[in-house]
């Protein structure tokens, strides 16, 4: 069974202007241990994705439906109680913006030791030996110095190395990094990338990536689920997905994306764009929601949504035109 | 040969701080401390390097948002940084700006005609009230908006969108040279797409030079003719981009190239992790900026400062491991 099983769940938003379908119907799963990237543009839900998963969507106007079974429990029938004890402790998240998911007037050592506190029932020296220790995993120097520090006193890279350590500290089975190193600089990047990839050999955690940075997605991702406006387009494995992608969305979105190295490949071209813009989510989509987008809409892709359809091995897609089997990308 | 379209010499720039009890103690940041540059016509430079570089500093100063500490900025052969307020009037002209982020950098209380027109008028391009309406709908067309959209105001439309009257507004007043500072970093990857491709067409059509500062090494990579590489307010190297990608010679290049992840999973790639963070530009390293995460720092590194210094073809490295003993 895996660790975490999606089905058909839907976040919609209640907004002046109509219901946003923000998630409409999407279903997932991940395994134990596994890094599931979920990637898409702005607007397609895939933050969203994850603070449903959390329980973090404010009811109303937010409005969770379908299941989100963990380890066989379904987290949307848990009372807010037994939530508590599950965030934190079994699943527990980071964020993009270190800065602003830090409590400023904690000191770091205090922002961990309270979760280990809460969660493992620590006393208060048995946690701050363990907050030490956490420091020192997520390779922050002088950690004995560092846990009475506060966050101002850190650098974007330091902090976002503190949200990983409090993340962590109770051994959570899913880790949701949401945007882990999008603020950071790509020196800095390659440092986080590289901690998270040894974190999950060392603590076996499974990682639901959000991103929309398709490098980052190849460096750490086994899985990869495309989203766009709301939906699940296409899931394959990680190298499959990039080889050869099979709904029009995905081979847009990798089209666009200039490569390092393409001057001397010879192969700097023009990008390829995807013209047009999302729809709007507040009004109902009849048809597949990338026709007003996609070079090969016919009228049936107008009228008629297209489901997931195995296009491969572990490889589906939503594409009434997306070919089966091996395709030559 | 006829003279850069744009020359920095030596340029610095440093912000006063105020540090210690009270703020009595004065400080400075480094923010750009020495950079020197030319810009031909028709031609893109790119300046990279991470948060607090100084790339969007040098951006700013050649646009003179601010006076400078030190040095020169020359424009076709004339200097900017020193003009007098009616000078510079038409030097401003000649030199346009496209900001990050398109929400805050359009006034929300203009329609986008009157956004175009404002340069038009003042800087007396029209000749008449038609004039100014071919114009503005010409714009419109050149960054491929609907003409419609004249009316509307700058919330009806969606990132990518108000990049693009940005774009338009700055073409308004017909530059030479176009800063871009970090223009399509804030779009989305399909958006982004289609804003470097207007960039790159209209660089071609209206011979515009185009300083093009960008955190973004893949975007630079495929846009740029040449790249200043920047750390810590200074140049450590600038190059065409064929070496700059190829043959990159100064560590921090190096690394920083590195360091991008690449969309193919399963890449056989050697990132060079550097330790720690960039320091602070009020107290910036002794010696040279970047000898405290450099993975080749020996004794000289840390006392004396290296000058830029050409490797051939265009090529200039700042760094000890590149000079003759």
């Amino acid at each position: 069974m895996a660790l975490l099983e999606v089905e058909n769940l839907q976040t919609h938003f209640r907004t002046p202007g109509g219901i946003n379908r923000a998630v409409d119907g999407v279903s997932f799963h991940v395994n134990e241990g596994e890094t599931l990237a979920i990637v898409g543009e702005s607007g397609c839900g895939k933050s969203v994705t994850s603070m449903s998963l959390m329980r973090l969507i404010p009811e109303p106007p937010g409005r969770i439906a379908g299941a989100i079974r963990f380890a066989g429990r379904d987290l949307l029938q848990l009372s807010d109680r037994e939530m508590r004890a599950i965030r934190g402790n079994d699943i527990s998240m980071i964020f993009q913006e270190p800065m602003t998911s830090l409590n400023p007037v904690l000191t770091v050592g205090r922002q961990i030791r309270e979760t280990l506190m809460i969660h493992q029932g620590l006393d208060k020296h048995a946690a701050e030996a363990h907050a030490i220790e956490m420091l020192t995993l997520v390779g922050i120097p002088e950690p004995k110095r560092r846990v009475r520090e506060y966050p101002h006193q850190l650098s974007g890279g330091m902090r976002q190395r503190v949200m990983i350590a409090v993340a962590l500290a109770c051994n959570p089975k899913l880790l949701i990094a949401d945007e882990p190193t999008t603020a950071l600089d790509v020196t800095i990047q390659a440092q986080i990338l590289k901690l998270m990839l040894d974190l999950k050999r060392r603590v076996g955690a499974a990682i639901i990536l959000i991103t929309h940075d398709l490098g980052v997605v190849a460096e750490i991702a086994e899985r990869v689920m495309v989203m766009y406006a709301g939906r699940k387009v296409e899931e394959a494995p990680v190298a499959e997905l990039f080889r050869s992608p099979r709904h029009p969305y995905t081979q847009g979105l990798l089209g666009a994306v200039p490569k390092l190295g393409s001057s001397l490949a010879g192969t700097a071209t023009r990008l390829a764009e995807i013209p047009g813009q999302v729809p709007d989510l507040r009004k109902p989509i009849v048809g597949c929601v990338f026709a007003g987008r996609c070079a090969l809409a016919t009228d049936l892709c107008r009228q008629y949504a297209p489901g997931l359809e195995e296009k491969g091995p572990r490889h589906v897609a939503a594409c009434h035109y997306a070919a089966k089997g091996a395709v030559a990308a | 040969m006829s003279p850069p379209l744009l020359q920095v010499n030596d340029l610095k720039k440093h912000f006063p701080v105020k540090t210690g009890l009270f703020g009595r103690k004065s400080e400075f940041v480094y923010a750009v401390d020495g950079v020197s540059f030319e810009i031909a016509r028709g031609e893109t430079l790119s300046l990279v390097g991470e948060s607090g570089c100084g790339k969007s500093t040098v951006g700013r100063a050649i646009l003179r948002l601010f006076d400078i500490t030190a040095g020169q900025v020359i424009l076709d052969g004339q200097r900017i940084d020193d003009a007098a307020p009616s000078t510079m009037r038409q030097m401003r002209r000649r030199v346009q700006v496209v900001f990050q982020d398109p929400f805050s950098s359009l006034n929300p209380r203009m329609r986008v005609r009157d956004i175009l027109a404002e340069p038009i008028r003042n800087f007396g391009l029209a000749k008449s009230a038609e004039d100014l309406e071919v114009r503005v709908t010409a714009l419109m067309d050149t960054v491929r908006l609907p003409r419609e959209a004249l009316n509307r105001r700058p919330h009806e439309f969606s990132g990518g969108q108000r990049q693009r009257i940005g774009i338009a507004r700055a073409l308004a007043a017909e530059p030479e040279l176009i800063v871009c500072d970090e223009a399509v970093s804030a779009l989305d990857v399909s958006v982004k797409a289609q804003i470097v491709n207007l960039l790159q067409d209209l660089q071609r059509e209206f011979g515009l030079a185009l300083l093009f500062i960008s955190h973004d090494l893949a975007i630079v990579e495929h846009m740029t003719h040449r790249v200043a590489v920047m750390y810590l307010g200074k140049i450590v190297e600038v190059a065409p981009r064929r070496e700059i990608f190829a043959a990159p010679r100064h560590p921090y290049t190096k690394a920083l190239l590195s360091a991008v992840p690449l969309p193919e999973p399963g890449a056989q790639r050697n990132p060079i992790i550097l330790r720690g963070d960039v320091p602070s530009p009020i107290n910036p390293p002794k010696g040279c900026r970047f000898h405290t995460r450099c993975p080749f720092v020996f004794d000289r590194c840390r006392t004396e400062e290296p000058t830029l210094r050409s490797t051939g073809a265009e090529q200039w490295v700042a760094c000890h491991l590149e000079e003759p003993p």
